[in-house]
Order: structure tokens, then C-alpha cells, then sequence
């Protein structure tokens, strides 16, 4: 392949894997958050304890934890078709990538969450705080370190499955990878593209790692 | 005493934790102006009083009355009173992410959704007044325990509290940085705060104590004023007590 050719796709491909992690990340979170504040708060020992809600927010999201992602790609597909109106393309790809993003941000967000140490939130409560004063002000902001890494972590799994759903014509540098290299033997072209991919990974990890760094109050400058 | 008004008052409280009673049938009543001081052994519950005063413990039997209206479970009815009673703890609880100056703010502009210039400008006047106007913009981490312990009274008294709850406030201190916070104690009684202490620090104790409150296994052991507890304990268990303060000179041979 020309070289220019191969910079182009890269560069297409490099920027359909971002669309589709970016988006679905936030998508994810959108559902994800949500949930993990419920999860902190009805937890036994959370602000709110409700032992039937946790219990069940509990199971679905084990449940959909567990589906190996490249299972869940195939097993949505009716359901990305309904709401993309095809089941393949970068596009569609985010419907799958969103719903196995969303369990685990939540889990992410309840560990982070639960960080957050007691007292200062029983002394938000002492202080006529009420729920909603105590999850923003108190529970989230005092966990923004926390939660950051988590989006951290997040992109870099999102990133990681969005290449998989090259299998399936999902687009991006996964697709890539996996037409060049592996079906027609492009050697070259599948190790440029990890190379990318490695690339984005790094940054992502670097910037997430900087940023948390920044904000967190409780060491550094 | 008797004349002024009641601000709070629990009634025969029963608390246990699992099956072990902390408070059996405990009752007390502060009024407007008054400076309590329980005192006991580790463990007697003395704790648990001031957060059943603030709603943070749920209660088996008895009663909450703040200014003659009975506390009820319900959330909304905890959350006005709470606003009226100002807790300090002993490890401080200042939020880690805020600002010393955000701290103070905080509560008072959410809560009671007061004006956040006319709350900024007390909230730097009480700073000033415990002498840490500097440490307005430092982050909790920054001060020393003693600072931070100011902060948090500071805290409290910004939301104008009708009475305040201080929960062995010096105990995780290093001992000259509690001069400084009893200090400030000390001067809030003389300004006649109503004031519910619990503490170790018996000379404080006897400085502040309009009425001393002595507990032991959950059960009020004796009542008095300051002298009369410590110069003139009535039971033999308090007598104990106040005895392991003392040391005998070491004789030697």
C-alpha cells in the first residue's frame, strides 16, 4: 500500500476510534454515574439504605459485566439496528460500547464513592445538609480524584473494546488491525496500527493521570 | 438556671448496639446560656449523647425536644433542628477538596441559603477571630491539627447555631495545640453560648462547667456544679474516677 494511502486510513481510522470511545464514555457515564450514586447510597452502610434496590441494580450489572463484549457486539446487534438503524459502522458500534461501558463506570463510581471518608459526611449531615447537598457537594467532590481515574480507566477499556469491534465491520483502527493485518496479512500495516493504538492509550493515561493529579487537594502543591 | 428557656432536651433515651446498652434511661436538659460538660470513662456513652442530639444515632426508646417540639424521625423535621445545633468532632471533618474559607461558606449558603457576600464577610470575621484570617485560601491538609480544630468550630458557629455540640474536640490533639483550641472554648462560654462539651481535660472541665454531667456505663452517675463534682464528688465511683487523674509524689527510699 502507498504510503499516503496508509497515513489517510490511519488517520480516518484514528479518528472513528476516537468518536466512537469519546462518545461512548460519555454515554456511558450518562447511565453509569447515575447508577453508581445509587448503588453508594442504598448500600447498607450508604446515606439512603435500601436493600432491595441494591440488590437488584447489584445483579444487572453482574449480569452485563459478565457477557465477554465480542458476545454482547452479536447478541445486541436487533437492538443497535433498532435504535442505529444498521448494525455495523462506527456509528453503531457506540450502542454496544455504551451499554458495556455503563456497568462498568458504575462500579467505578461506587468504589470511588465509598472512598469518601464517613465523617465528613456526617459532618455535612450535622450540618442540616440534605441528599442532594450531600452526593454533589460532598460525596462527588470530595471523590473527584477518584472518579477522574476512573474516566481514565474507563477510555482505556472502551478504547480497548472499540478495536475488537473491528471483528464485526465496527470501524475505527480496530477495523484496521484486523482487515490489513490478519486477513490479508499486512503485517506492516496491523503494527502501525497497535503502534497507534498504543499511542492513544498513553495519552490518555498520561492526561487522566495529570489532571487528577492537578485537583487533588489533599497532597502535592 | 431553671428560669431560662430549654433549647434541648433528651429524654429517657435507651441506645444499644446490638444488645449492648450504651445509654440506659439517660435524660438531660440544657438551657439557653448554659455550659454542660459530661465527663466519664472511655466508652460510657458520652459520645453517643451529643450525636442523638444531632440526629446522627438512631434511638430504641425515649425522646428528642428541641425548644419544647419533639424530633421526629422524619427527615425534614432532623435537618431544620440540625441547622440549630452546631457539631465539632474530634477528628475535625473538614472537607479535604474545599478551601479553609469554603469550609466555613459552605453550609450556610447551601443549607440556609444565605447571601454569599454577607456570609463571606462573617465567615473572614470569625476567622480572624480564632487569628487564622491567613489561612483563608489554604486547604485543610496545610494546617496543623490545632488550626484545624479552630476551623471547624469556626465552621460550626457560622451557620448561628443556638447551641453547640463539642465532641472531645482536643482528644486526637498534640498538647500544646489544645491550649489553643479550649481557648477558644472558653471564650464562647464567656460570650454565654449554650454549649454541650464532652472532653478528658479535667481543668478545662472545671474552668468551663456551669454543671457537670458524670457518666459511667450509661447510667448518669452524678450531677453538679463545677466544685461541687470535682472538689466534692458525692459517689464512690466518681471519687475513683477523678482519682486516676491525680499522681502520688514517688517516694523514695
Amino acid at each position: 500500500m502507498i504510503f499516503k494511502d496508509m497515513m489517510t486510513m490511519l488517520a480516518e481510522g484514528t479518528r472513528d476510534t476516537l468518536y466512537m470511545v469519546l462518545i461512548s464514555t460519555l454515554l456511558g457515564y450518562v447511565i453509569g454515574l447515575p447508577l453508581g450514586i445509587l448503588l453508594t447510597i442504598s448500600d447498607v452502610d450508604g446515606i439512603s439504605p435500601n436493600k432491595v434496590l441494591y440488590k437488584i441494580l447489584d445483579i444487572i450489572i453482574n449480569i452485563t459485566r459478565s457477557i465477554p463484549f465480542l458476545i454482547l457486539l452479536i447478541l445486541i446487534m436487533p437492538f443497535t439496528k433498532l435504535v442505529v438503524g444498521k448494525s455495523y459502522g462506527t456509528t453503531a458500534t457506540i450502542v454496544p460500547l455504551t451499554i458495556a461501558a455503563a456497568p462498568l463506570i458504575a462500579r467505578m463510581v461506587e468504589s470511588s464513592l465509598k472512598e469518601v471518608d464517613k465523617g465528613v459526611i456526617e459532618a455535612a449531615f450535622s450540618m442540616g445538609a440534605g441528599g442532594f447537598t450531600i452526593i454533589w457537594k460532598v460525596m462527588v467532590t470530595e471523590a473527584r480524584t477518584s472518579l477522574l481515574v476512573g474516566v481514565t480507566i474507563a477510555l482505556g477499556t472502551i478504547l480497548g473494546y472499540s478495536a475488537m469491534a473491528g471483528v464485526i465491520g465496527g470501524g475505527g483502527l480496530g477495523d484496521i488491525a484486523i482487515r490489513y493485518g490478519y486477513y490479508r496479512y499486512e503485517t506492516g500495516v496491523m503494527i502501525v496500527t497497535v503502534a497507534v493504538l498504543v499511542v492513544l492509550m498513553q495519552v490518555l493515561q498520561w492526561a487522566g493521570m495529570l489532571i487528577s493529579k492537578k485537583i487533588d487537594r489533599r497532597r502535592g502543591k | 438556671m431553671s428560669k431560662r428557656e430549654e433549647i434541648i432536651r433528651v429524654d429517657h433515651i435507651t441506645k444499644r448496639y446490638d444488645e449492648n446498652a450504651v445509654l440506659d434511661d439517660f435524660s438531660l436538659s440544657v438551657h439557653e446560656g448554659e455550659v454542660v460538660v459530661i465527663v466519664g470513662p472511655s466508652g460510657c456513652g458520652k459520645s453517643t449523647i451529643l450525636r442523638i442530639m444531632n440526629g446522627l444515632e438512631p434511638i430504641q426508646k425515649g425522646e428528642v425536644t428541641y425548644r419544647g417540639e419533639k424530633v421526629d424521625g422524619k427527615l425534614g423535621s432532623i435537618t431544620r433542628i440540625r441547622e440549630k445545633v452546631g457539631m465539632v468532632f474530634q477528628s475535625y471533618e473538614l472537607f479535604p477538596h474545599k478551601t479553609i474559607l469554603q469550609n466555613i461558606m459552605l453550609a450556610s449558603i447551601l443549607v440556609q441559603k444565605r447571601d454569599r457576600r454577607e456570609v463571606k464577610e462573617e465567615a473572614l470575621q470569625l476567622l480572624a477571630r480564632v487569628g487564622l484570617s491567613e489561612k483563608k485560601d489554604a486547604y485543610p491538609r496545610q494546617l496543623s491539627g490545632g488550626q484545624k480544630q479552630r476551623v471547624a468550630i469556626v465552621r460550626a458557629l457560622a451557620m448561628h447555631p443556638e447551641v453547640l455540640l463539642f465532641d472531645e474536640v482536643t482528644a486526637a490533639l498534640d498538647p500544646e495545640m489544645v491550649r489553643e483550641v479550649l481557648d477558644v472554648l472558653l471564650s464562647l462560654a464567656k460570650e454565654g453560648k449554650t454549649m454541650v462539651i464532652v472532653t478528658h481535660e479535667m481543668s478545662f472541665a472545671k474552668a468551663v462547667a456551669d454543671r457537670v454531667i458524670f457518666l459511667d456505663g450509661g447510667h448518669m452517675e452524678e450531677e453538679g456544679t463545677a466544685s461541687e463534682f470535682f472538689d466534692h464528688p458525692k459517689t464512690e465511683r466518681a471519687k475513683q474516677f477523678l482519682h486516676t487523674f491525680t499522681y502520688d509524689k514517688v517516694e523514695r527510699e
